[in-house]
C-alpha cells in the first residue's frame, strides 16, 4: 500500500493499545508529502486512534501504548528517546472542537511560537499576522487581536487553531475532524484553506464526511475496526474500490 | 389517557406547593435573621463604631481594633492559604490520575473540609501558642489559614476538572511542557472559578470565633503587632452580646451586621466575577 509520491511519512506494523485492546491491528501506510491523505470509516474504526499516534498524544494517558514504527525524517516517532516537544514542533494538530485557549488571539498564536523562537516584538507580529492571512482569518480580526479569542464564532475559533497550529511552521498538519463542529459555510471555508494549505505542509485529516474526504483529499485510507481496509489515491479508493467492504461503506449501504 | 393525563398534573401541583412551601420556610427565618440584625444593628452603627476602641463596660466607645484585628487576620490567613490551596488542588486535579499520594490527600481534605472549625482552633493552640506561652495575631491568622486551604483545594480541583481535555491536548499538541500548560492554559480557564472559591473561604473565615477563641483570644485596646493577642469581630461579639451591659450588646449587634453585611458583598461581587466571566467565554 505504498503512494506514488515520496513519502513524507512511513507507518510499519502499527498496533495500538488501549490498556489490553487492540485498536489497531498492523498498520503499514505512506504519508506523501504536500498532499491530503484522508482517514475514513465508521466511529470506532481508528481513524482518529491513527492520527494521534503521529504527535504521540496518547502519551498523556498511561493506559495507552503503541509499537511499530512511524518514521519521519529517518527518526522513529514513537521512540521513546525523541523528543516530544521537537516532534510536536514539527507535526501540528488541530481538533474535533476548537480549542483556543483562554487569553487574546494574538497570544493564542503567539503561544506556541514563544515556545520555540525567542522573537522581538516586531518579528512575533509579522509572524501572527503571517498565520491568521494563512488561515484565512486576519481580514475578520485584525482590529480586535487584543481581544479574548473565545469571542469568536466557532468557523473562525477553528481557523484560530488552525493559524496557531502552522505558527510554530511544523511540516505536518493533523486534522481530527475539523469541521464536524462548523456549519457548512464555515466548512466550506475550511476545505478552500486545507486546498491552499497543502502547497506548504503535508496534511492528514481524519473526517466522518466521505463527501468531504472525496473533496479534499489525494489520497485515502478506508479503516475498519482497527484494520487498514483499503488505501491508495482518492479517485479510485471512491470510483473503483478494489475491496467490497469499502465499496459497501462509500455507497452508503453501511456506516 | 385522560385520567393519566389528570394525575400527572395533580402530582405536579402537589409537588410544586411543597417546593413552594419548604422554599417560604426557609426564606422566613432568613428574613426574620436579617430584620432582627436590622433593627438592632442599624441604630447602633455610629462614627464612633470606625474609629473608637472596644470600651470597658458602662462606657461608650467603638470596635475599631476588632475591624482592624479581624481584617488583619484574614487577609493574613487568605494570603497564607490560598497558594497552598491552589497549588495542591492542582496537583489533585492535573498529576493525580496516577498513584496512591493523590487519592490519600484528596481524602484528607475532604476530611478537613468538614472538621469542626474548633477543633483547628485547639490544634492551633496545641502546636503554637502553647509554645510561645502567648496568644496572637499570627496565631489566630494560622488558624484561619488552616480552614481556608482545604476549601481552596476543592474549588480548585473541581474546577481544573471542568476544564475539557481537549484543552490540554490543544496545548501539548503545540509541544507545550507541562508547567506551561498548567500556569497558562488550564489555570487560567478556570481562574473565575478559583477566585470564587477563594472568595467563598474569605466569607467562611471571616465570621469564625471557635478558631480565634484559642489562638488569637481578644485585646481591649488599639494593637497592630501580630504578635500580640489581638481583638476581632468574632470574639468581641460573642464576649460583648453575652454580657450584662447595654452598651456592649449593641457593640455586638453593630458587630454582627458588619460581618454580615462585609460576607454578603463579598459573595455577591463572587457571583458576578464568576457570571461576568463564565458568559465571555
Amino acid at each position: 500500500m505504498t503512494a506514488t509520491t515520496p513519502p513524507r511519512i512511513v507507518v510499519k506494523d502499527l498496533n495500538f493499545y488501549y490498556g489490553k485492546f487492540r485498536a489497531l491491528k498492523d498498520i503499514n501506510l505512506d504519508i506523501a508529502e504536500k498532499k491530503v491523505t484522508a482517514f475514513i470509516g465508521p466511529s470506532g474504526c481508528g481513524k482518529s486512534t491513527l492520527l494521534r499516534t503521529f504527535n504521540r498524544m496518547y502519551q498523556l494517558y498511561p493506559q495507552q501504548t503503541a509499537t511499530g514504527s512511524i518514521i519521519l525524517d529517518g527518526d522513529n516517532i514513537l521512540d521513546r528517546s525523541q523528543d516530544l516537544n521537537k516532534l510536536r514542533a514539527k507535526i501540528g494538530m488541530v481538533f474535533q472542537k476548537p480549542t483556543p485557549f483562554p487569553m487574546s488571539i494574538y497570544d493564542n498564536i503567539a503561544f506556541g511560537v514563544k515556545l520555540y523562537h525567542n522573537l522581538s516584538r516586531n518579528d512575533m507580529d509579522e509572524r501572527v499576522e503571517w498565520a491568521l492571512k494563512k488561515a484565512a482569518l486576519w481580514v475578520e480580526v485584525k482590529d480586535k487581536l487584543k481581544q479574548s479569542g473565545m469571542g469568536l464564532s466557532g468557523g473562525q475559533q477553528q481557523r484560530l487553531c488552525i493559524a496557531r497550529a502552522i505558527a510554530v511552521k511544523p511540516q505536518v498538519l493533523l486534522l481530527d475532524e475539523p469541521t464536524s463542529a462548523l456549519d457548512p459555510i464555515s466548512t466550506a471555508h475550511i476545505e478552500k484553506l486545507i486546498d491552499e494549505l497543502k502547497e506548504d505542509f503535508t496534511i492528514v485529516i481524519v473526517t466522518h464526511n466521505m463527501q468531504q474526504a472525496a473533496r479534499v483529499s489525494d489520497y485515502t485510507a478506508y479503516m475498519y475496526i482497527g484494520d487498514l481496509v483499503e488505501f491508495g489515491e482518492t479517485s479510485s479508493v471512491f470510483t473503483n474500490p478494489k475491496r467490497k467492504e469499502t465499496e459497501d461503506y462509500i455507497t452508503g449501504r453501511f456506516g | 389517557m385522560f385520567d393519566l393525563y389528570a394525575r400527572r398534573r395533580l402530582i405536579n401541583a402537589i409537588g410544586l406547593s411543597v417546593s413552594v412551601v419548604a422554599m417560604a420556610f426557609g426564606l422566613f427565618w432568613l428574613c426574620w435573621i436579617l430584620w432582627t440584625l436590622l433593627v438592632h444593628g442599624l441604630p447602633a452603627m455610629t462614627p464612633a463604631v470606625f474609629d473608637k476602641m472596644t470600651p470597658p463596660p458602662g462606657s461608650s466607645g467603638g470596635l475599631f481594633n476588632a475591624i482592624y484585628g479581624s481584617v488583619m487576620m484574614t487577609i493574613g490567613g487568605t494570603l497564607i492559604g490560598t497558594p497552598i490551596g491552589i497549588m495542591a488542588g492542582t496537583y489533585l486535579a492535573e498529576f493525580g490520575h496516577r498513584g496512591w499520594l493523590a487519592p490519600i490527600t484528596r481524602f484528607i481534605n475532604d476530611i478537613l473540609l468538614s472538621a469542626p472549625s474548633i477543633v483547628i482552633g485547639l490544634f492551633i493552640y496545641e502546636v503554637y501558642v502553647v509554645h510561645v506561652k502567648h496568644f496572637s495575631g499570627w496565631a489566630g491568622t494560622f488558624a484561619l489559614a488552616i480552614i481556608v486551604i482545604p476549601i481552596v483545594i476543592r474549588t480548585t480541583e473541581n474546577m481544573l476538572r471542568l476544564v475539557p481535555s481537549t484543552l490540554r491536548e490543544a496545548a501539548a499538541a503545540l509541544g507545550a511542557p507541562q508547567w506551561k500548560i498548567i500556569s497558562f492554559v488550564t489555570l487560567r480557564a478556570a481562574r473565575a472559578g478559583i477566585i470564587t472559591g477563594v472568595m467563598l473561604a474569605i466569607a467562611r473565615i471571616s465570621g469564625e470565633t471557635a478558631p480565634l477563641l484559642f489562638t488569637s483570644l481578644n485585646n481591649q485596646f488599639w494593637n497592630d503587632d501580630m504578635n500580640q493577642p489581638m481583638a476581632n469581630l468574632p470574639v468581641v461579639i460573642f464576649q460583648f452580646a453575652m454580657s450584662p451591659y447595654e452598651d456592649w450588646q449593641k457593640l455586638a449587634w453593630a458587630g454582627a451586621l458588619l460581618i454580615t453585611a462585609s460576607v454578603l458583598t463579598l459573595n455577591i461581587l463572587a457571583r458576578v466575577l464568576f457570571r461576568q466571566s463564565t458568559s465571555t467565554h
